[in-house]
């Protein structure tokens, strides 16, 4: 069992309240996900010719600026970071491909988390309470984040196997339910180039979707084929640069339900967790029909 | 008339004091505020009191009822009406998975839309739904009735037993060995009744009546090659 949770505004002018109305849809997911907990929340965008990196130590104390100095040095790039907990937030003028590079040289036990224009992935071990209050979540501006209250049931409970994971530029996955073939689908993703860092089933649902979308699928066709492609119970929320996705599998036995108003769309594995958004009473709030995809997206930045 | 608030009782208060009316009944009105998707409410109710949950409820709410009258002003969770042995329970929003399952008796009407396996292995409840149902509802349904406003999904009615399914929109597939059946002058009479008792001003001649063409209840030696 396990506990999702996602919020996009739709309203701009409640994006300085993002982390506040969230932290409380986190929290009541506690009884399906007492484990560990994490979130992956979008704003502050980069400019063009920018990447951002979250990036998580193995411990609190970790000298990231001595790291962030040394990358300075080697990649000659301008750069900006913050520290929370035992996480930063990384922006460099730097492609992508040689930040990991470089960072893979300097730093290996630092995990990458997430990169893109937008996303920010913190998580990790512990109830939802304390990693909402270990980063700060209520004061967190944003407009829109997707997060997960984790009770394991295929694979360890560390930090690496908490969720969300990240599927690819600005996006991630967070996953409901177990999947049954993941040995066999991750020793195929790996023969495609695709890298795992763990025996958690819901990283080898990443992988495809990322695999699918290197391969040029729309999140779309790539949900789609997962349907075929993934044997198991899942409910997913899947976290884009300017919206989120729902996914159900066929058979439906992991639950979720939706909720509109004019100033947000809000999903949660039960209502419990939306009860306290504003507006809920009058909000129109639905069950999700298995396997349809569901996405809210703005208009691209 | 008592109300509980739920934004300050807690669950177990409120189904104590309802298991509570079978010893000494105080009450015969309740309200339940704040709600806000709590699950397990006013389970296991063995009185013939009115509960009003006025919101949203969680998980199993009104399970086991026995003699209770119970509505829901909003939406209810998986399970809601599990087990009902008698009574009657009303749903004004729509119902997630498994509404009114294994229920033996009692009328379980929900206004909405009810999710996948309503009415799975139904024992002899009646259920009506004035919206649409999911896929895989009434499986193994053994007596009751079940009737649809709307449209049923897929496998509507696989290996059922002796419940009656009435459906007046489209149902998207029939399970194995449930078939359409002609609609005989007791069945429109029985239905009308359901569906004046729901209070849904719906006419029983437009809907189709499915039940099990009886295949599956012995095993058949030419079926041996298949397990």
């Amino acid at each position: 069992m396990c506990g999702i949770v996602g919020l996009y505004l739709k309203n701009p002018a409640l994006e300085s309240q993002l982390g506040a109305l969230f932290e409380p849809m986190l929290e009541a997911m506690t009884d399906r996900g007492p484990d560990s907990a994490g979130f992956a929340i979008y704003g502050d965008e980069v400019s063009d010719g920018w990447v951002k990196l979250t990036l998580q130590a193995t411990t609190d104390e970790y000298d990231f600026k001595a790291l962030t100095g040394e990358l300075e040095g080697k990649l000659g790039a301008s750069l900006d970071w913050f520290q929370n907990a035992s996480a930063i937030v990384l922006k460099i003028k730097a492609e992508e491909a040689t930040v990991r590079a470089a960072l893979a040289e300097l730093a290996p036990t630092v995990r990458i988390m997430s990169a893109g224009k937008s996303i920010e992935i913190l998580k990790g071990m512990g109830l939802p309470k304390e990693i909402s209050e270990r980063f700060g979540l209520k004061n967190m501006k944003g407009s829109h984040i997707i997060g997960h209250t984790r009770m394991a049931t295929e694979s360890a409970v560390t930090m690496e196997g908490s969720h969300p994971f990240s599927t690819g530029a600005d996006l991630c996955l967070v996953h409901n339910g177990s999947l049954s073939n993941h040995f066999r689908l991750r020793q195929e993703l790996r023969r495609e180039g695709i890298n795992f860092d763990t025996e958690n089933d819901t990283e080898v649902a990443a992988g495809y979707l990322a695999w699918r979308l290197q391969q040029g699928d729309s999140l779309k066709t790539a949900l789609d084929s997962s349907l075929e492609a993934l044997d198991g119970f899942f409910t997913f929320a899947i976290g884009t640069r300017n919206g989120f996705a729902v996914i159900r599998d066929p058979i439906a036995c992991k639950p979720a339900i939706l909720a509109e108003t004019d100033d947000y769309v809000a999903m949660a594995s039960e209502y419990q967790a939306l009860s306290s958004l504003p507006g809920i009473e009058k909000a129109k709030v639905w069950e999700p029909v298995p396997a349809t995809m569901y996405i809210w997206e703005r208009a691209s930045a | 008339m008592k109300t509980i608030d739920l934004s300050s009782a807690t669950v177990r208060d409120l189904n104590q004091a309802l298991h509570d009316q079978v010893n000494q009944l105080e009450e015969r009105e309740w309200v339940v505020t704040h709600p806000n998707g709590a699950h397990n409410l006013a389970v296991g109710v063995n009185e013939a009191v009115s509960v009003d949950i006025q919101g949203h409820a969680g998980y199993y709410c009104a399970g086991m009822n026995q003699k209770a009258s119970i509505t829901v002003h909003g939406n209810v969770g998986v399970g809601c009406a599990e087990n009902m042995m008698s009574g009657y329970v009303r749903v004004k929003g729509s119902a997630s998975q498994a509404a009114g399952a294994t229920a033996h008796g009692g009328l379980l009407v929900i206004e909405g839309d009810a999710g996948a396996r309503c009415g799975i292995s139904m024992k002899g409840v009646d259920i009506v739904v004035g919206g649409s149902i999911g896929h895989m509802s009434c499986f193994m349904g053994q007596a009751g009735r079940l009737v649809v406003c709307g449209d049923a999904g897929d496998a509507l009615g696989d290996s059922l037993y002796e419940t009656r399914i009435y459906v007046k929109g489209t149902v998207e597939s029939l399970g194995s060995d449930c078939i359409a059946k002609e609609m005989r002058a007791e069945h429109l009479e029985e239905l009308q009744v359901l569906l004046d008792r729901a209070g849904f001003n719906e006419k029983a001649a437009d809907f189709k009546r499915y039940g099990s063409a009886r295949q599956l209840y012995n095993f058949k030696v030419d079926n041996a090659s298949a397990y």
